[in-house]
């Protein structure tokens, strides 16, 4: 059993390999698919925004050389690859000569506190809501499945413009952007506290609201299905109790959602990208705005390379751990493929 | 018929179904017939800057001074025609991955999923933004291209595991039988069948399409000399409409591209429900 599972676990892992080199290759490829390349959009901005065109020539011959563009493209990827290898992503070009790695590492962690909580407290009170849905049904399922699904339908940056609207500029009670007051310096007095929360609490219950919407609707059609399927009218014609019934129901409805969740923990770092954008939080989707507008290119496919990986890795966990709860999987995977 | 005939009834005793037909029927006349009634310039400047909508009925105007209403319509047109466009384009490409996969199993099918796999695990929005980027100035038809490109994956899985069930049904080994090729059972025995599914996926490919498009927009990588509901929300947050409290220019494409997507979702929901009876007595959620 133990050696099927390691089959499995190697399978997948060879899978999610190959999925990352077609990730990573996208990422270094496709930019670099069309005509010219970065080094000649950076200096037309240059030179457009006035720049002299003997500094121009120097800052060209530097670029090329500085990001190997005068090789050819195979020895360029290589590099490339090389280079993530050893944990570094270039340097940013709007912001040079920051490494991209640091600019990355100063914007991750206000994303991550703004999307981990959102997306666990979603999670629950969205699984919660959708079982008491499934189980009631009547009204109560009705009033609540077209809620959620309303919720989820709208686009988790529509609430964050009404929400910003509402309660920063209608109703002043919280500031209007930013991560914390403008011109303080991040510290761990009670005030900054104070103040990072009131920033904070916006953005977050923008996120969390489509998060419980989603889940819910989920869990709800996962439920009912669950409870119209043979297993659970031969328990109930036995006369097991309900109590019993809902337990194997709910045990059988969470499997998919526990997938859900580990998805929605991929989407940490690129799920709430606009979410930021809107209130101007010091995120990575902040970052990957300016990058944007900058044509910041190390910049931009180093968020993206992130991104993808926080996905995959949370995709590779799901499969793990589906290998190990659900024996079906386990043994049709394992046994004749 | 007698299939369609009991949909017809379901459909008309479904009320979650009318109101999404009517919602999403509504939205599309205002972007079809819209521009048409006004029969204008969007970009002409009729008014003040940030005229509020007391001044310059109905809607106001924006930072140029634009009809915030023309805007509206010709924006809501476009991020349609691009929802449109992404939606063909998906759900043609996962009919054809899917079809192929799932009728000829074997290799073809180990080839085309493991791909397929592949490509559902790269995040769909990584791939439009470095596209987008490498992609200078982008039309609306360029932008309904790339987003169909990079979403039909779940399309071409569904279509693959609903098609590998039909495989084994009698007809389609009668049209085996009587020596047809398999591309004409695929065109003629197969696709009927799934014909209701790719309906539903298309309602679906479209709502997500015209949200991306919103996202792309406001990540500064919109469709480019055009006005689409991402576009005209971008252009608020970067004039601070929002913070000066400009609220004509940014509620109305917010409130349209909610309605748009939750009466397409709405919508293909209740096509869920009436198709799948399982679901009915609430309803349920699109696969």
């Amino acid at each position: 059993m133990s050696a099927r599972f390691r089959r499995y676990i190697l399978t997948k892992l060879v899978w999610y390999l190959v999925a990352l080199l077609a990730a990573v290759s996208l990422n270094f490829f496709l930019p670099r698919v069309i005509p010219g390349n970065p080094v000649d959009t950076i200096m037309a901005h240059f030179l457009q925004s006035g720049g002299q065109g003997a500094a121009a020539g120097k800052m060209y011959q530097a670029f090329i050389a500085q990001f190997g563009l005068e090789r050819p493209l195979w020895g360029q990827f290589l590099t490339y690859l090389g280079d993530i290898a050893h944990g570094s992503l270039g340097q940013s070009f709007s912001l040079f000569p920051a490494h991209v790695t640091t600019l990355i590492g100063q914007a991750a962690p206000w994303t991550i506190a703004l999307q981990l909580p959102a997306i666990l407290i979603g999670w629950i009170l969205g699984n919660l809501l959708g079982a008491l849905a499934a189980f009631k049904r009547g009204a109560f399922d009705r009033n609540l499945f077209v809620t959620a699904l309303a919720f989820s339908s709208i686009p988790y940056y529509a609430l964050a413009i009404v929400l910003l609207y509402v309660f920063a500029v209608v109703l002043p009670i919280f500031p209007a952007s930013g991560g914390y007051a403008f011109g303080t310096i991040p510290n761990l007095s009670w005030s900054f506290i104070f103040d990072a929360l009131s920033h904070y609490l916006l953005p977050f219950l923008s996120l969390v609201v489509i998060a419980i919407g989603g889940q819910a609707v989920g869990m709800r059609s996962m439920a009912i299905y669950e409870l119209g399927s043979d297993y659970v009218n031969y328990a109930t014609s036995l006369g097991v109790s309900d109590r019993r019934v809902l337990g194997y129901v709910f045990r059988n409805a969470m499997l998919p959602q526990i997938t859900g969740l580990a998805l929605s923990l991929g989407t940490l770092v690129g799920g709430a990208l606009i979410t930021e954008i809107v209130f101007s939080y010091p995120g990575v989707g902040t970052l990957l705005f300016n990058a944007i507008n900058a044509n910041d290119y190390p910049l931009i496919q180093g968020i993206t390379l992130i991104i993808i990986v926080a996905v995959l890795l949370a995709n590779f966990l799901v499969d793990m751990a589906y290998g190990y709860i659900d024996p079906r999987i386990r043994a049709a995977r394992s046994g004749e493929r | 018929m007698l299939v369609r005939v009991r949909f017809l009834r379901t459909a008309i005793h479904s009320g979650r179904f009318n109101t999404s037909l009517v919602l999403v029927v509504l939205v599309v006349l205002f972007a079809l017939l819209g521009p048409v009634i006004v029969g204008h310039d969007p970009n002409a400047v009729v008014g003040s800057m940030n005229a509020s909508p007391a001044s310059h009925p109905p809607l106001g105007t924006d930072n140029f001074g634009r009809d915030e209403l023309t805007l509206l319509m010709y924006g809501t047109r476009t991020s349609l025609e691009i929802g449109a466009i992404a939606g063909l384009v998906a759900v043609l490409i996962g009919v054809v991955v899917g079809t192929l996969a799932g009728f000829y199993g074997g290799v073809v099918e180990e080839a085309l999923m493991g791909a397929t796999n592949v490509l559902i695990t790269i995040p769909a929005i990584v791939v439009l933004i470095l596209l987008s980027v490498a992609l200078g100035s982008r039309s609306a038809v360029t932008m309904g291209l790339i987003i169909g490109v990079t979403s039909w994956p779940w399309t071409a899985r569904a279509v693959a595991a609903q098609t590998s069930s039909l495989r084994t049904r009698e007809h389609i080994d009668i049209a085996r039988l009587s020596g047809a090729s398999g591309f004409g059972i695929i065109v003629r025995d197969v696709i009927p069948y799934i014909l209701s599914y790719l309906g539903m996926a298309f309602t679906l490919q479209l709502a997500t399409a015209v949200l991306t498009e919103a996202a792309l927009s406001l990540l500064g990588l919109g469709p480019t000399n055009t006005i689409s509901l991402g576009i005209l929300l971008q252009w608020s947050l970067l004039w601070e409409a929002v913070r000066q409290g400009v609220w004509w220019t940014f509620i109305p494409p917010t409130f349209f591209l909610s309605v748009v997507s939750f009466g397409l979702l709405l919508l293909n929901s209740s096509l869920d429900e009436i198709y799948n009876p399982r679901l009915q007595g609430g309803g349920g959620s699109g696969a």
